[in-house]
């Protein structure tokens, strides 16, 4: 019943005082918020976290929604701007996500990855693992994209870019994707290519 | 040792013709990776539907007919689908959305910016300004001493012995503003430090 629901009807309601309306938006959303925090943290803990104060900001701040956009994409420039103060406060600098230390930090997690690979993957987690292997911005753009069911006007919303810069990014994200690919899980690939 | 000479001077030459053969394999590679990649992004947007009916139909065309363009639209399709089917969403704890709900019960929905940031306020304090620096270029202007227009000195056309800056800064009415800018930065001070006392306190 709840379910069927849109969620600016939630939010009206939630507004009108039905604050325990409010977990069917946290129950739609929690994955993609979580999803794309750890995008940005490899640390589930803190993931959670933050997807915590996200979803109370997100309500604290529910009658500044106005609806002119979707309450996901909405919610999804919470999560980025929370997530940079995040790592500011973490002292990285995140004045570019692609600068060298998130290159570093791209590089140990590969490090990391090749000691553990496995032989053969499921087309899932070679996926996942190929995502995990992109820096957070292209991560996040590729999440957004294929799976927060965002456009790239929305995109651009989210991130403060225009939607043929988010054009141009996602198109070296997925470049960089099918690079990581290649170079990790050419075995898989051949057997996809095989199937 | 003339032919050591010789057969050195025959590896530079033999090596000159290397680089410059490596110098046209590398540009042609950059002619044929520049269009490659032109490839890609149109049928990039193709997949994603942002091609408009005309390159729509061109590009279709293209796969039909080119080999180069039917692989990398395989190759780009298989990539596409890949991600878009096996793109998994990871999970919080289970009992997130209690956390959540237990969390937001502490709390009130705050009123939206728009109810307590007054626009004549914001209005009021712009006008000001812009009065102000109207009024300073104005009296600026009439300062100028503009019979003097054929001197290419701009500077030395400004009379600025008529510039009697101290009448305005030792009157009575600056003094006057200078006190309530500080009235007005100390109550706002005791806002904010109320502000945050009462955020400790909650």
């Amino acid at each position: 019943m709840l379910g069927a629901l849109t969620d600016t009807e939630v939010i009206s309601r939630v507004l009108q005082g039905e604050q325990q309306l409010f977990a069917t938006l946290v129950d739609r959303y929690k994955n993609y918020v979580f999803t794309l925090i750890l995008r940005f943290t490899d640390n589930r803990e803190d993931a959670e976290e933050l997807s915590q104060d996200i979803f109370v900001k997100a309500y604290r701040s529910l009658s500044d929604f106005r609806g002119e956009s979707k309450f996901s994409t909405w919610l999804y420039t919470i999560v980025r701007t929370t997530c940079i103060t995040f790592l500011r406060k973490k002292k990285l600098d995140t004045t570019s996500l692609d600068n060298e230390k998130t290159f570093l930090q791209v590089e140990n997690r590969e490090s990391g990855f090749r000691a553990n690979q496995m032989e053969s993957k499921s087309k899932q987690a070679m996926v996942n693992e190929a995502i995990n292997l992109l820096s957070p911005n292209d991560a996040q753009l590729i999440t957004l994209f294929y799976k927060g069911e965002q456009s790239l006007e929305e995109i651009g919303r989210i991130i403060g870019a225009d939607p043929n810069t988010v054009k141009v990014k996602l198109h070296r994200a997925r470049q960089r994707l099918r690079e990581k690919m290649e170079k990790y899980f050419s075995h898989e690939i051949r057997e996809i290519q095989g199937d | 040792m003339k032919y050591g000479k010789f057969r050195g001077t025959k590896k530079i030459e033999k090596n000159i013709d290397n680089w410059s053969e490596l110098c046209l394999h590398h540009q042609s590679i950059s002619n044929q990776m520049e269009p490659q990649k032109n490839i890609e992004e149109r049928i990039w947007d193709y997949i994603d539907g942002l091609s408009n009916t005309e390159e729509k139909t061109a590009i279709e065309q293209l796969i039909a007919t080119n080999l180069e363009w039917q692989r990398t639209y395989r190759e780009l399709l298989e990539a596409h689908l890949l991600i878009a089917k096996h793109t998994e969403l990871d999970e919080p704890s289970m009992r997130f959305t209690r956390n959540v709900m237990e969390e937001i019960a502490k709390y009130k929905v705050a009123p939206a910016a728009s109810s307590y940031i007054n626009k004549k306020i914001i209005w009021g304090i712009a006008g000001f300004f812009l009065t102000m620096i109207a009024g300073f270029l104005i009296y600026g202007f009439f300062q100028i001493n503009w019979t003097a227009s054929n001197s290419s000195d701009v500077i030395s056309q400004v009379n600025f012995d008529k510039l009697n800056l101290s009448k305005f800064f030792s009157n009575t009415y600056t003094t006057i503003f200078m006190m309530i800018n500080v009235v007005l930065g100390l109550v706002l001070l005791d806002l904010y430090l109320h502000r945050k006392k009462a955020q400790a306190t909650n």
